[in-house]
């Protein structure tokens, strides 16, 4: 009951801080996913993000930021459902994608139309470069004639431009690969699918500069295809590369707008604290 | 002054030579473990060695008579182990296809509910079943299968106490090798939209095979040689015997019948040097396995 209370909090105390926090969040036209009123819990009346609103629009990429424990992976994990692997976790709130609540649909079609890549690098160990890309269409038992098998291995590994360093290798393990080039094997693995939105959380984080850079430019060469939402704690890959940014702090989402606008003048006080490093 | 490092000097010398001898020790005593198989190796070697040949692997056998008539001829004893070969190979063949899949399952079920109540219960119920005497399953073997199912001695009888026996080593390294499998590959397969029974059956157990592939190689390697529970259950046969539903016999069986015919002991040596042989192999072949099929994640 303790979550109704922090709900209402807002409202009990002055408007002017209610119109503060909803000034502060960007509206999005016609977005692809739209997250509305959104709050999770791992379990308990303890809840890891409060009362999330935001639309993402289609064709960009989205980061979400802020320091840690402050809930942008749950929030990420949330819209594939991807949190409910710890047992207890339960939601109030829904996320829709097109006009569907994403709460109400299968997990296991939700995931093939919303595909994640993570923090680590994380090829299947057992399978070749080609199986891990097609790991999607193999492991789900949906059966394809080699040629077009084929040609989805090799678009996809074109897209991640994996392709030209893998061609004479494609059955080899995928983990002989070094840290960078597992990574955009695994974001290649997610676009075989062709989903709608690719999530990725911290993408970068266990990569060295140079293969973050190639990671970043291939971002931003896939987001005429695909809507992207990104969780970085790193502020200047959220700058260099994303169109919109949500600030996240303690469970809520603080401020969502325009990255160039947010990152030159922010709305919120604990954004502006975060960006020149005051907090997180 | 002088005297305070004169006591030292002496101190550091009487703990250096501690160490010496606590080293030496530790390398007389490692090896002094590892020289009763090469013991045992030369015993059944030197003993056994004369009775190997062709016919020991494929003829049945011999029965008393013939082997006295050899003995005081001084020839070798005619015939061979082909009946204990072919039992102990459906015995545990049996016995594997019983326990290995109930095995994997069972220990995936542990790894993967590693808090639960019921997986706790499970957990503990298993550790016991692995210190149950053979003997035993060979008692519990008879009650359940040689009387109300097969009405007499049996194969099917002495392959299910002994996947009973085998059970807790493949649960045990089912569990303990899918624990180590991070979870960042599940959730790979997931974030796939790939179903839970198919995540687990296509990534993480042949993620982990090589792990659990040893456990089973030591399970099967544990029961190739018992006696205790075959001896109340499949009972032995002296021809060799493909119904599952008969008396057969197997390699320890026959050495234990070679040892009461005072005219077949030479046997024993020959039997015995076999089966520890393929239980060598066994053990050499979990530790091949463990190599060659590791997967590096």
């Amino acid at each position: 009951m303790e979550s109704t209370i922090l709900a209402e909090m807002p409202i009990t105390k002055t408007n002017k801080k209610l119109n503060v926090i909803q000034n502060s969040i960007e509206h999005i036209d016609s977005p692809v996913l739209k997250i509305d009123d959104l709050s999770v819990s791992y379990g308990g009346d303890k809840y890891s993000i409060r009362n999330v609103s935001a639309g993402i629009a289609r064709n960009k990429i989205t980061a979400i930021m802020g320091p840690s424990g402050c809930g942008k992976s749950t929030l990420l994990r949330a819209v594939n459902r991807m949190h409910e692997l710890y047992p207890n976790t339960h939601n109030k709130g829904a996320v829709y994608l097109g006009d569907e609540n994403i709460y109400k649909l299968n997990p296991i079609q939700l995931r093939r139309k919303i595909g994640m890549v993570f923090q680590r690098p994380n090829p299947f160990p057992t399978m070749s470069i080609y199986d891990n890309v097609i790991a999607g269409f193999n492991l789900n038992g949906i059966k394809l004639k080699r040629p077009e098998k084929d040609e989805i291995v090799e678009r996809s590994l074109r897209e991640v431009g994996l392709w030209d360093e893998v061609k004479d290798a494609l059955h080899n393990r995928g983990t002989f690969l070094s840290g960078g080039q597992q990574q955009r094997l695994c974001i290649a693995r997610a676009l075989a699918y062709t989903p709608e939105i690719i999530l990725l959380d911290e993408p970068t984080s266990a990569l060295d500069p140079i293969a973050t850079a190639k990671i970043e430019d291939l971002l931003v060469k896939l987001k005429k295809d695909f809507t992207i939402v990104l969780v970085t704690h790193n502020m200047s890959q959220a700058a260099r590369i994303s169109d919109y940014s949500m600030f996240m702090y303690l469970g809520e989402l603080v401020e969502y707008g325009k990255t160039k606008q947010m990152f030159t003048m922010p709305k919120d006080n604990r954004t502006e604290e975060y960006l020149t490093g005051k907090i997180g | 002054m002088n005297i305070s490092t004169e006591i030292s000097d002496r101190n550091i010398k009487r703990r250096l030579l501690k160490d010496k001898i606590f080293t030496y020790g530790m390398i007389s005593f490692a090896f002094l473990s590892s020289i009763p198989l090469f013991l045992i190796l030369y015993e059944l070697i030197l003993k056994g060695y004369k009775q190997i040949n062709i016919n020991f692997l494929f003829e049945v056998a011999p029965d008393t008579m013939d082997a006295m008539i050899a003995v005081s001829n001084h020839e070798i004893i005619p015939g061979g182990i082909a009946n204990g070969i072919v039992g102990t190979l459906i015995i545990v063949g049996l016995a594997s296809i019983i326990a290995i899949p109930l095995g994997i399952i069972c220990g995936t079920y542990l790894s993967e509910n590693a808090e639960d109540r019921f997986a706790g219960i499970v957990r503990f119920i298993v550790d016991m079943l692995q210190g149950v005497p053979s003997i035993v399953l060979g008692v519990i073997g008879y009650i359940w299968i040689v009387k109300p199912v097969t009405g007499g001695f049996s194969a099917l009888a002495g392959s299910i106490a002994l996947s009973i026996m085998m059970l807790p080593s493949i649960v045990r390294s089912t569990e303990e090798t899918l624990k180590m499998i991070p979870i960042s590959l599940k959730e790979a397969a997931l974030s796939l939209g790939v179903p839970y029974h198919r995540v687990m059956l296509k990534v993480v157990i042949p993620t982990g095979i090589s792990g659990i592939l040893t456990g089973v190689m030591l399970g099967i390697s544990r029961i190739a040689g018992e006696t205790a529970p075959l001896m109340l259950t499949a009972l032995g046969s002296t021809a060799i015997q493909t119904n599952i539903t008969q008396p057969t016999s197997a390699i320890p069986l026959l050495v234990w019948e070679f040892y009461n015919d005072p005219n077949l002991v030479s046997m024993i040596w020959s039997a015995s040097l076999l089966l520890l042989i393929l239980i060598l192999c066994l053990n050499l072949g979990a530790k091949a396995i463990a190599k060659k099929w590791k997967v590096q994640y």
